[in-house]
């Protein structure tokens, strides 16, 4: 769990998975936060993260640039990354702004888990 | 329709929202990398950098990057006629529309530009100068810059070089206010070494009394000190010390070097010389407090028996009560035409007859605590170096400085002595 700041980041771990909790309002002191988070998540070897944001009623755009720069780094980690429990606002905004090219939402945390765990499984087949 | 409401709102947000960074004053770096976010999310571009103009150098320089190689610091050169032509109007360039000028300015750098993937440059310009420039790369989408897009960016970037240019005039205001102090810190120093000139001047007219401004200012120095007086309120008496006689320019030169006591007639011409040398330095916008009004009180005394005004206790600035006491020192410790120096026990004893009607006797005890803490070594010897030429054996007088200070101060401020 990220610990750095007045709040710290929620975070647990499901096999290689990593979900992060995003908090109510995604701004430049919480997104840095989970961007921080998630690459140490990645550089701690996890082969997928999922984003939930649950508690998160708006996304600013100072958080649409954090949330690039997590699919960036989870692009060159080459692992999976998976929004999931994203309001419809929040949903309508990734649409709108291409984010849905680049990373996938999921309803909730089991459906994520559910569309990670074979892809997870292929991968480890395929290698 | 639902879509372009939702992109308004965004956009309008990210404006809102660049106002308040842009008016984080107090770390530029922070305001920059903030300011630039919000210009890559609010059309969710990927990679791009903000890069600062340096005519000088004729360089961009990369002050803030996202999602490429180029880290802060990165120079990009730039010819004059490239900045000149990216600094006028409307001259955002996506890749595929540059005019003629900024295309040699993206040829120039085809490498660097194409490895970064960057499709739009935006000029940062402010009253026709350029600024900077963002670099942008592609979309999340993967579609082409609208031209709706590239207005939202261009208004952003306008707040960011306006944000910038600020702190630029600020970081100018500031270098001005350096400057300034400089000029002031040499105009006072100045204005010391000319007063101490000046000083020096006084006491030339009188040949009895060589040195004695100086040495008065000199010890209204220590004695202030010792009160706990602040730097700049002990410089200010330092100088009212070197000039409290100047008013002894307008007296005649027969009285001043009179090789006798006074007369009744060359008393009251003397006695004129605390206020002329009010008259003298009121015009004055010293540095200062209350330099004037030293020179002018110098003669005052606590019982109210002084001159020019006969004023009495605490109409009497303090900075006169120590001039005063430093002034009879001096007279006292040197010799003067009608009689030799005083012994040192004399002069302090008729500093404790007199203290409570000439003297003030908080001064006299700084005084007293003063001399005592550098006959004992626990200051460094500012009075006994300036009466060492005079006396031998300073020390005898301790138990005369204790005796005083017990019987003004009390044991409080015996204490502060280590006695």
């Amino acid at each position: 769990m990220e610990t750095t700041g007045a709040t710290p980041v929620q975070a647990r771990c499901v096999g290689d998975t990593a979900i992060i909790y995003a908090s109510d309002y995604l701004n430049k002191l919480t997104g840095e936060r989970i961007e921080r988070e998630c690459k140490n998540q990645l550089e701690a070897g996890r082969q997928a993260v999922v984003i939930n944001f649950r508690d998160t009623e708006l996304v600013n755009s100072i958080g649409v640039s954090i949330l690039m720069g997590v699919i960036d780094a989870a692009e060159q980690s080459h692992a999976r990354l998976i929004f999931c429990d994203v309001n419809t606002q929040s949903a309508s905004l990734f649409e709108m702004l291409g984010l849905t090219k680049h990373v996938r939402i999921a309803a909730d945390e089991s459906e994520a888990l559910s569309w990670i765990e074979p892809e997870l499984n292929a991968s480890a087949t395929a290698m | 329709m639902e879509t372009n409401n939702q992109r308004l709102l965004h956009t309008f947000a990210a404006l809102a929202d660049l106002g308040q960074e842009i008016a984080n004053t107090a770390d530029f770096e922070e305001m920059l990398r903030s300011s630039f976010h919000l210009l890559l999310g609010s059309v969710a571009i990927r990679r791009g950098a903000v890069a600062q103009y340096d005519r000088q150098g004729d360089t961009l320089r990369v002050i803030s990057a996202r999602g490429l190689e180029q880290t802060p610091d990165t120079e990009i050169p730039i010819a004059r006629e490239h900045a000149r032509e990216l600094a006028s109007p409307g001259a955002s360039l996506t890749l595929a529309d540059a005019s003629a000028e900024a295309t040699r300015f993206m040829e120039e750098h085809q490498n660097l530009f194409a490895s970064a993937e960057i499709q739009l440059l935006l000029p940062l310009v402010v009253h026709e100068r350029l600024i900077g420039v963002v670099l942008l790369g592609e979309k999340a989408s993967g579609e082409k810059f609208t031209a709706e897009d590239v207005e939202t960016l261009s208004a952003l970037a306008r707040h960011i070089a306006v944000g910038i240019n600020s702190h630029h005039l600020l970081g100018e205001v500031k270098r001005k206010a350096e400057e300034n102090r400089r000029l002031y810190d040499g105009l006072r120093t100045i204005y010391k070494e000319t007063v101490r000139a000046f000083a020096a001047a006084i006491d030339m007219k009188d040949r009895y009394t060589q040195g004695h401004s100086v040495r008065v200012g000199k010890y209204s120095e220590v004695i202030a000190r010792e009160m706990g007086w602040g730097e700049d309120e002990v410089e200010g008496i330092t100088i009212a010390g070197y000039l409290h006689d100047i008013g002894k320019l307008i007296v005649d030169l027969s009285v001043i070097n009179s090789p006798e006591r006074f007369s009744a007639k060359d008393s009251a011409e003397m006695n004129k010389h605390p206020a002329a040398g009010y008259e003298i330095l009121a015009p004055i916008s010293h540095p200062y407090a209350d330099i004037p009004l030293m020179a002018r009180y110098h003669h005052e005394r606590i019982d109210g028996a002084g001159y020019p005004d006969g004023l009495k206790g605490d109409q009497i600035p303090a900075g006169a009560k120590i001039v005063t006491l430093a002034d009879s020192f001096d007279a006292m410790t040197t010799d003067r035409p009608y009689r030799k120096k005083l012994p040192l026990e004399d002069v302090l004893m008729d500093f404790r007859a007199n203290t409570g009607t000439q003297f003030d006797p908080a001064v006299v005890c700084a005084f007293c605590r003063a001399f005592l803490n550098e006959i004992e070594g626990r200051k460094e010897r500012r009075l006994l170096n300036l009466l060492n030429r005079n006396y031998e054996d300073v020390e005898a007088v301790t138990p005369l400085l204790n005796q005083m200070l017990t019987e003004f101060d009390g044991g409080a401020m015996a204490a502060t002595t280590g006695h």
